[in-house]
């Protein structure tokens, strides 16, 4: 209920006030007739002042920021609040009188949800429930315990008489202030600790009791405004009962409206596809209608949006497109930013109000000191009781730390302005006290703490790179620690996380992501396709373009020999995406064991030249399209990356390339062989492979599979070119070269003859050197480690881009020249300069093999029919292959 | 913690599997009811069978090769010792500060055996090392089914590749040791109850 009011209170900030300035008297006088020019201030005051607070806010940020001393030594939060100072100072002194405050109003439906959903949305989960024991108990034991004791304390001090008699307040008086001075604010807490860097636990715990105590401050502050207004007299046994209850309601009720629109976002971005524009907006706006519907249930709003933003993360992350993740995150944090930054500043213009408060210095004083005393008093009292449960106890430094962090804010403030003058005739006097142990808290606590935390050699968080094997063995050792306490028969919070888990991955995954998406949200898999980024991106910069063919060598793969039968030809099965290069390596294979090793081969290698992100042209407002810069930035890098692996090629095959073949060859070959592709349907495995001209093209994504209609223009960018290569079996067993086949600029690869195809084999020669790996510093990478770390950045990088499951095989076929009518404003593509990707399907290496093989394969082909719309079927074929090679050319109708 | 009405003197020699395991008495008596509830025809030791019995461990991606630790050397039966030494290296790693047991040269919960028992659920052919081979197969079990065998594959090549200092192509249980250096062991295998 009273949140649910202070709507009525929200007016847009400041837009009620006047403009103290002279704008306003320049608002014209009206001339006569028709005005050649007309002053509309009025019309634009609210926003406009808005705006203008958010500028001068950010710039005063930027004018911090110029001087890094200034800033490491003092909080930003203490830098805005003296501004603000100093800004209401001016006013003051301008008009006479204070204009500006921070309306409880548009801090809680504007101001504050911003944090909180930042805050929430990027809180790391799994810290977060590892320690929601501690947390869970110092926001509502620890603020009951604040409130209560703060509350009665000061009783204790107008009783003794050290607060002046007329501080007129009775026992539910200070219990109110008490409950509204006692909770930590998550935005003081946020600004502060954010810039002093303590470890992970002390700082989630912190962290999160101030957002969890949210719940138990609007309960007590509306149980006690109630009792306040109804007169302590009034108040009967079951109002008491009734508010022990509505901490219950209010909380759970919270965190079940945080759940549900959790729920609902999560399973409406699974649906976004094609409407990817939109993907962000949806985030924000479910997490604020979570949190307006809580304020309207007059629940704990701020644990609504906590929640909401916790629960939806996994999800959305894995559902919406990867620029849509950057999106959210940077509006989140931009506008989180911009709140805090505006709050921070109007709690210092507020002060200045003075109209507003009453001072009373036994008031003030008393409550500081109550404060900072009930607070490490209470954190001591609970921490011993929690150390007796947790595995790593919390010890005194932390103790200290998290005491002296209790840092109130712009909450307290809030609260307090709303308490109603005639039912509180102390009001002025808490509004005085509270504003003091705001700035005392946010300015001297805040800009102590950070010294505090060196002198006291508090653990700060070390941030390290992680790495595979760190991820992979925290896994293993979740699920030791789960098996263990089954074991045991201990059902403790491994077995329940580990339970969750399961339920998660069967049911909740299942529904409310994209069957593509699975992949992505896999940790494992996500360290690893960031770890290939990251060795792909500084290869390039190493210098990518100097060929240094001494230094490449294959990953090597010791254990190759222990492969698996079974696994190969899963592998087989696996219409996973990949792109091969070499196209003839394949024809010299004879022994199954061969041909197993060449796949095998063209799999590993297959991620060379998978582009992540294909784009295309659009004049749509709904789809953005790269700019020139960045296709030009991708164009080199993927130029490096080539030659590169060029060079690599051909120093792993001892054979000296020359380009015999002009390019302009490949064109016309393809359109010769037109046609048995369709007849030599093995299954198709899509490998994508880029042109010089570097094209960012893609296979098609697992996605498209899921809807037929896929000939709609509006896909999400995941289309492109796809070049399907097959061969027929009798390839196989003629061995024939298609020497023309380097349709691809890389350097033909003369194809081994059957005797030596062993020593072809990249990884056979590559046994003797086994290298050295992937350096875990982002800065530098062994040279050795380069091809490696290339091969598998780049498979990492597009089988993000196309979902190895289920790839949709693309089986029909056009030419590259008639799109230039299609695509008009495909200005990446000019016609002269096809920018095919070649795909290579396993079937070439599968036409041998046995026909229980092949008939199990036939479902899966039917899986793989073709999903974009196709408009003409064109199949061409290499010049100099023989007729059972064709290449299929796959343009995406979408290009 | 574990019901008065058992007492320590039920469970034979329960001096020396404290001195070895460094449990209290109560956990004793905890994991000895345990034990007795999971032997079901009361023929004083565990098989397999019984481990299996245990639901959720059915589903645990490393269910087997845990239930497997508890069977050294492919023995079919663990009994109480056994199988206390077993989960002894899940107890919490105590402060030296605290009092309680004196510390043993090697406990069962040090840093190293803990992460040893982990090493030893990867290495299934005993020979020391994670063969990329073995890796390959943790990784099938742990990563989810979407990712393809082609995948699997990279990164099991690069999981050994970035834990592989020698070169050998497989990774040993120093360099196993390594690549979790600045992960926190003594608290990431631990749990609290089985002080």
């Amino acid at each position: 209920m009273l949140r649910a009011a202070l709507s009525l209170l929200a007016l847009p900030l400041a837009g009620a006030a006047e403009q103290p300035t002279q704008k306003p008297e320049s608002l014209g006088e009206p001339l006569p007739g028709l005005e050649l020019f007309r002053w509309q201030w009025h019309e634009v005051e609210a926003p406009y002042l808005v705006a203008l607070w958010i500028l001068v806010a950010s710039l005063a940020k930027i004018v911090f920021h110029l001087s890094r001393k200034v800033t490491s030594l003092v909080p930003e939060s203490c830098l805005l609040i003296l501004l603000g100072l100093v800004l209401g100072g001016i006013v003051l002194a301008v008009a006479k009188k204070a204009e500006y405050q921070l309306e409880p109003g548009t801090f809680f439906l504007f101001l504050l949800p911003p944090i909180v959903l930042d805050s929430g949305y990027f809180m790391p989960s799994r810290l977060f429930f590892d320690n929601l024991g501690a947390i869970l108990t110092y926001a509502v034991v620890g603020t009951l315990w604040n409130a209560f004791t703060t509350g009665a304390a000061l009783w204790g001090l107008q009783q003794a008489g050290l607060v002046a008699p007329r501080v007129q307040a009775g026992l539910l008086d200070f219990l109110l202030f008490g409950s509204l001075i006692s909770a930590v604010d998550p935005v003081a807490v946020l600004a502060v600790f954010e810039e002093v860097h303590v470890n992970e636990t002390l700082f989630i715990i912190v962290f999160g009791e101030s957002l969890l105590n949210d719940a138990v401050t609007v309960v007590l502050y509306k149980v006690c405004n109630s009792f306040v207004e109804m007169g302590s007299a009034n108040v009967q046994a079951t109002d008491y009962l009734k508010g022990v209850a509505s901490l219950f309601v209010v909380s759970l009720g919270g965190a079940a409206v945080g759940l549900v629109f959790a729920f609902l976002l999560a399973l409406t971005t699974r649906f976004t596809k094609r409407v990817r524009i939109i993907e962000p907006l949806l985030v924000f706006l479910l997490a604020y209608a979570a949190y307006l519907t809580a304020e309207m249930a007059s629940l704990s709003a701020i644990l609504a949006v906590t929640m909401c933003g916790l629960g939806c993360k996994k999800y959305v992350e894995a559902n919406i497109s990867h620029k849509s993740r950057t999106t959210v995150k940077y509006t989140m944090k931009t506008l989180a930013s911009c709140a805090e930054t505006v709050i921070f500043m109007l709690l210092g213009i507020s002060a200045v109000d003075s109209s507003k408060w009453a001072w009373d210095s036994g008031l003030v004083l008393g409550t500081l000191i109550f404060i900072l005393f009930f607070r490490a008093l209470g954190v001591v009292l609970q921490t011993w009781v929690l150390n007796q449960f947790r595995l790593v106890p919390l010890d005194k430094i932390d103790q200290v730390v998290m005491s002296y962090g209790g840092l109130r804010g712009a909450v307290a403030f809030a609260l307090v302005i709303l308490l109603d003058r005639t039912k509180v005739p102390a009001k002025d006097y808490f509004v005085a006290t509270t504003i003091v142990v705001v700035f005392f808290t946010v300015i001297v606590q805040g800009l102590t703490i950070k010294p505090l935390v060196k002198w006291l050699k508090v653990k700060r968080s070390e941030h390290h790179k992680p790495t595979l094997n760190q991820e992979l063995h925290e896994h293993t050792f979740d699920h030791i620690l789960a098996a263990v306490e089954d074991v045991v028969g201990h059902h403790g919070y491994h077995y329940w996380r580990d339970r969750w888990e399961q339920f998660d991955k069967k049911y909740l995954s299942q529904l409310l992501m994209r069957r593509s998406a699975y992949r992505i949200r896999d940790q494992i898999w996500d360290v690893y396709y960031r770890l290939n980024i990251r060795d792909a991106i500084s290869f390039v910069d190493q210098g990518g373009h100097v060929l240094s063919s001494t230094g490449l060598t294959l990953p090597s793969m010791p254990s190759r020999n222990s492969m698996a039968e079974t696994s190969v030809t899963n592998l087989l099965r696996e219409s996973g995406s990949g792109a091969c290069l070499d196209l003839q390596v394949i024809d010299t294979v004879r022994s199954g064991r061969d041909r197993e090793d060449a796949v095998m081969h063209h799999l590993l290698c297959g991620g060379l030249y998978k582009p992540r992100r294909r784009y295309k042209a659009s004049c749509s407002r709904h789809f953005i399209s790269e700019d020139a810069q960045e296709r030009q930035d991708k164009e080199v890098f993927q130029q490096n990356m080539k030659r590169r692996l060029e060079s690599f090629k051909s120093t792993k095959h001892n054979i000296c390339f020359t380009k015999s073949k002009p390019r302009p060859r490949k064109t016309g070959r393809r359109k010769d062989g037109v046609a048995n592709a369709e007849a030599t349907n093995g299954k198709p495995r899509d490998l994508g492979f880029q042109d010089t001209a570097a094209v960012i093209l893609t296979v098609e994504s697992e996605e498209e599979e899921e809807d037929s209609d896929s000939s709609e223009t509006e896909k999400e960018d995941d289309e492109g070119i796809i070049f399907v290569a097959r061969a027929t079996s009798e390839v196989l067993q003629e061995g024939k070269v298609s020497g023309s086949l380097e349709v691809c600029p890389s350097p033909r690869i003369i194809p081994p003859s059957p005797t030596c195809a062993e020593k072809e084999l990249p990884w056979k020669s590559g046994q003797g050197d086994l290298a050295v790996y992937v350096s875990s510093e982002t800065t530098k990478i062994v040279p050795v480690d380069m091809q490696t770390g290339w091969n598998q950045s780049m498979s990492s990088l597009e089988s993000l881009a196309s979902p190895p499951c289920n790839q949709a095989p693309t089986l029909t076929c056009l030419p590259p020249h008639p799109r230039g009518a299609e695509e008009p404003q495909a200005p990446l593509y000019p016609p002269s300069d096809p920018h095919p990707s070649f795909a290579f399907p396993p079937s070439l290496a599968k036409a041998g093999r046995s026909h229980s093989e092949s008939s199990a394969d036939l479902p899966q082909q039917q899986e793989l029919q073709p999903l974009m719309g196709h408009k003409d079927h064109t199949h061409l074929s290499p010049g100099t292959a023989n007729s059972h090679w064709c290449i299929q050319f796959n343009r995406g109708s979408r290009l | 913690m574990g019901s008065r009405s058992s007492h320590a003197a039920v469970i034979p020699d329960v001096d020396s599997i404290r001195r070895e395991t460094g449990f209290s008495q109560a956990s004793l008596l905890r994991l000895h009811h345990r034990f007795r509830a999971l032997d079901r025809n009361k023929k004083g030791y565990l098989s397999r069978m019984d481990l299996q019995q245990i639901g959720a461990l059915a589903v645990n991606p490393l269910g087997d090769r845990i239930i497997e630790s508890f069977f050294p050397n492919g023995s079919q039966r663990v009994d109480f010792p056994g199988f206390v030494r077993v989960l002894a290296h899940f107890r919490p790693v105590e402060d030296e500060d605290t009092d309680q047991d004196p510390k043993k040269p090697e406990p069962l919960n040090s840093r190293r055996n803990k992460l040893h028992y982990a090493f030893q659920l990867y290495d299934l052919d005993r020979d020391g090392k994670i063969s990329r081979h073995e890796m390959l197969q943790v990784l099938r079990l742990m990563v989810g089914v979407q990712v393809t065998e082609e995948q699997l594959e990279n990164i099991a090549d690069r999981t050994v590749q970035e834990a592989d200092e020698d070169g050998d192509g497989a990774v040993s249980f120093l360099e196993f040791t390594k690549s979790l250096e600045k992960m926190d062991v003594e608290q990431k295998m631990s749990i609290r109850i089985l002080k």
